[in-house]
């Protein structure tokens, strides 16, 4: 499990937490509903701080040390922000096997992270992903919503500067 | 009417490999050309060939054109839709022969399939309802309501010898038959789509190119146990098929082919989605139960089985999308007709993701029965490079690997287990000479160890310490007592953890061991790895009769351990190199080789 602890001061708005609200007031009472509001607040914020854990604690009455519990054991949940360009490679078995292991490192490297974190000017974040399912294209990573595939390691900077 | 209809693959490979700009690009080349009225342009799903995508097919005459790029669109519009003359330099070049072009389906990929599950895979539009309708859809709904008793529909599976698809290979209809056997005020009906296996992409595939399959073998599963609920638990990761899940529940809703009073026969089901959240611990059944109920996705102790106690502790059957999607087809053509395919003790077919070292990346759906090399050699074109085939990885993180000597082996349940692998859900992964074994099995072990769930200290702590001592002997520092006790841990894991993971987890280890221990026994001995792969123990040197001198080498080398003089062979100093094959790469004598 990558490392969970906050760093980031919280800096939510008055909007988020109204449509936070409204999310927990619809779905409070289906059953089995703290993963979908989980999944709706992520969404809203983009990572799960305290904060909102509490939130959600205060307006469903389900005991906090269980949210916190639910939210480090999926890898889904984040506790920490994301940032802007979220970088996963695939580090399933097809990739695996061609080499998608030497992407990550050059990755670590240029950016000087690792699994999970997020360069200190809130840029990049970067993760590792059991496959995206593109495994005729490996190896595969994402940065947000844009797939890059059959890559090497000497492809990297060039990707990267892209995004300066 | 149109006259001509140009499919293009919007799967997740197509997709990433942009074949949603190829459809804005044909649809604005046709307007601009004046044939919007004439050929439509339809989005599918997956059609298998996922190496080569993304795909495109113009029908009535079926050529396919592979690797499209958006350049190439303005040529195919005006050469082949318009003036009916097919561009054969950019068809995948399989069906292009002398006599002609030939269909996809003689093609060597094709040939020696048989499509149950993905039978409507890459050829209806999966966001439109009447085109599953069109093809025979709902259709079995109908029969089992108007025309069966639950009794009967559990007799017809029980009849066609299907097993679950998931992996573990359990009767599915002896599944139901306990689940309706058990009386309760509520029961419901999951759907299992937390694919989670790495490298896998069967599950996906169908839910991408057929959602309505699954939704209405969940509801025939329904009526089947007396259930008015189902779930399907799917993963987050997979957007395109969450979409257009969402999409086929709002339309079959819209249509009363879900909902209330269905086919007017008082038969009421519904079905909702829940989010995985990226714990592969929730592909195992009570794991995936305690998921939906909103808590942390830990097993349960079994009896009570889901069949008896499930979710929200109400009696529960749980099978597999693949599973899921035979069922319309069984119900329709009958329980002798799936069982006339297949092995004695496996029926029907079997879905596999082909990947890694092999030129047809992509999905395949064949009998059971088909041998490891026909899938490999025929259907998947072999290896790229002409490398040596060196095993095939079933099963994922709980299966394991099968060596050339099994090659000939016909692939069904029982014979997978014999030779030390599994079924699994469907991953297929090649691997050549220049992949590690031992390098494999420490990849498995790094996943499970961290998929771990925590609840059992077998798995918990006992992967764990496999993993230490893999990595110790792919750093060459272990002993030939550290691969005894690697080997007696396997077996105490095996017996003694709570659920599937565990139980599961060192397969990859005992296969490879099993086969591949002389690449064991030369890590650990001669500290040496054969294939070499595993850096720390891999040196690099300068061939001096094949080196020219060129100082190339000297100059890419970012820690200046290369030492020579112009026109004079080069020397490495082992104590400085990183090991990082920049100098390899970098020399074009091939005179630096690593061992």
């Amino acid at each position: 499990m990558a490392c969970k602890k906050q760093s980031v001061p919280f800096s939510g708005t008055k909007e988020q937490e109204m449509e936070l609200k409204e999310t927990i007031a619809r779905l409070r009472d289906t059953k089995g509903c703290l993963m979908p509001i989980m999944q709706k607040a992520q969404e809203i914020y983009g990572y799960l701080p305290i904060e909102v854990q509490t939130m959600i604690s205060d307006e469903t009455g389900i005991p906090l040390e269980k949210i916190y519990g639910v939210s480090t054991f999926y890898a889904q949940f984040a506790l920490q922000p994301k940032g802007k360009y979220q970088i996963s490679v695939c580090l399933g078995t097809a990739c695996y096997v061609k080499g998608s292991g030497e992407i990550f490192k050059k990755l670590e490297e240029l950016l000087g992270i690792t699994n999970g974190e997020c360069t200190p000017d809130g840029k990049f974040s970067l993760d590792s992903c059991r496959c995206v399912g593109a495994c005729g294209l490996a190896p595969v990573m994402m940065i947000n919503d844009e797939v890059y595939g059959r890559l090497t390691p000497d492809q990297i900077p060039a990707i990267l500067a892209k995004y300066q | 009417m149109y006259r001509s209809h140009v499919l293009v693959c919007g799967g997740t490979g197509c997709t990433s490999s942009g074949s949603q700009k190829i459809m804005e690009k044909l649809k604005e080349e046709l307007e601009k050309q004046g044939l919007s009225d004439e050929v439509a342009v339809v989005q599918t799903g997956c059609h298998g060939l996922c190496a080569l995508g993304p795909i495109m097919i113009v029908y009535p005459d079926a050529s396919f054109y592979s690797m499209v790029k958006e350049e190439d669109i303005p040529e195919i519009v005006s050469e082949h839709l318009l003036k009916g003359r097919v561009v054969k330099r950019l068809l995948y070049q399989e069906t292009v022969t002398p006599a002609g072009v030939k269909a996809l389906i003689d093609t060597d990929f094709y040939k020696k399939q048989h499509r149950i599950a993905l039978r409507n895979c890459g050829i209806i539009n999966p966001e439109v309802i009447e085109e599953y309708i069109g093809t025979g859809g709902y259709q079995a709904l109908g029969k089992v309501l108007t025309e069966m008793t639950p009794d009967d529909v559990i007799q017809v599976l029980l009849d066609s010898g299907l097993r679950g698809r998931g992996g573990g290979g359990f009767p599915t209809g002896l599944k139901w038959k306990l689940a309706k056997q058990n009386d309760a005020d509520q029961k419901y009906v999951c759907c299992n789509a937390d694919e989670g296996d790495p490298g896998a992409f069967m599950d996906r595939s169908i839910l991408e190119g057929d959602p309505h399959a699954v939704l209405e073998a969940m509801a025939i599963a329904g009526y089947a146990i007396g259930a008015s609920q189902g779930y399907i638990y799917v993963r987050a990761e997979y957007p395109i098929a969450v979409q257009r899940l969402k999409i086929a529940i709002d339309q079959a809703r819209e249509m009363e082919l879900l909902g209330k009073d269905i086919f007017g026969t008082g038969f009421n089901f519904d079905i909702d989605l829940r989010l995985g959240a990226g714990a592969f611990v929730c592909g195992e059944e009570t794991a995936l139960m305690t998921s939906i109920e909103g808590n942390r996705g830990e097993p349960r102790p079994r009896p009570p089985f889901p069949a008896q106690k499930g979710l929200f502790g109400k009696p529960t059957i749980l099978n597999n999308v693949e599973t899921y999607a035979n069922i319309p087809q069984i119900i329709l053509n009958g329980p002798e007709w799936f069982a006339s395919m297949g092995t004695e003790k496996s029926k029907g077919t079997k879905v596999f993701a082909l990947g890694g070292k092999i030129h047809n990346t992509g999905l395949v759906e064949i009998p059971m029965g088909t041998t490891l090399r026909e899938v490999i050699e025929e259907i998947g074109g072999g290896i790229p490079g002409g490398k040596k085939f060196k095993a095939a990885q079933t099963g994922g993180p709980s299966g394991g690997c099968i060596p050339a000597e099994h090659f000939d082996i016909p692939i069904d349940y029982d014979n997978l287990i014999s030779i030390g692998s599994m079924m699994g859900s469907g991953g297929l992964i090649v691997m050549d000479e220049t992949d590690c074994m031992v390098d494999i099995a420490k990849f498995f072990l790094e996943f499970t160890v961290e998929e771990s769930c925590g609840k059992c200290t077998p798995c918990r702590i006992g992967t764990k310490r496999m993993l230490e001592i893999l990595t110790k002997i792919t750093k060459g520092q272990a002993t030939m007592e550290d691969l005894d006790k690697l080997e007696d841990l396997c077996y105490y894991i095996k017996e003694n953890s709570a659920c599937g993971l565990g139980q599961t987890a060192p397969n990859p280890v005992l296969s490879t061991l099993r086969y591949f221990r002389s690449e064991y026994e030369a890590h650990i001995k001669e500290k040496r790895c054969p294939a070499g792969v595993c850096k720390a123990l891999l040196s690099y040197h300068i061939d001096p009769d094949k080196c020219k001198g060129c100082t190339l080498c000297a100059r890419s080398c970012p820690n200046n351990a290369i030492s020579g003089t112009v026109r004079n062979p080069h020397m490495i100093d082992q104590e400085k190199c990183i090991k990082c094959g920049a100098c390899m790469e970098k020399c074009k004598f091939g005179a630096i080789y690593k061992q």
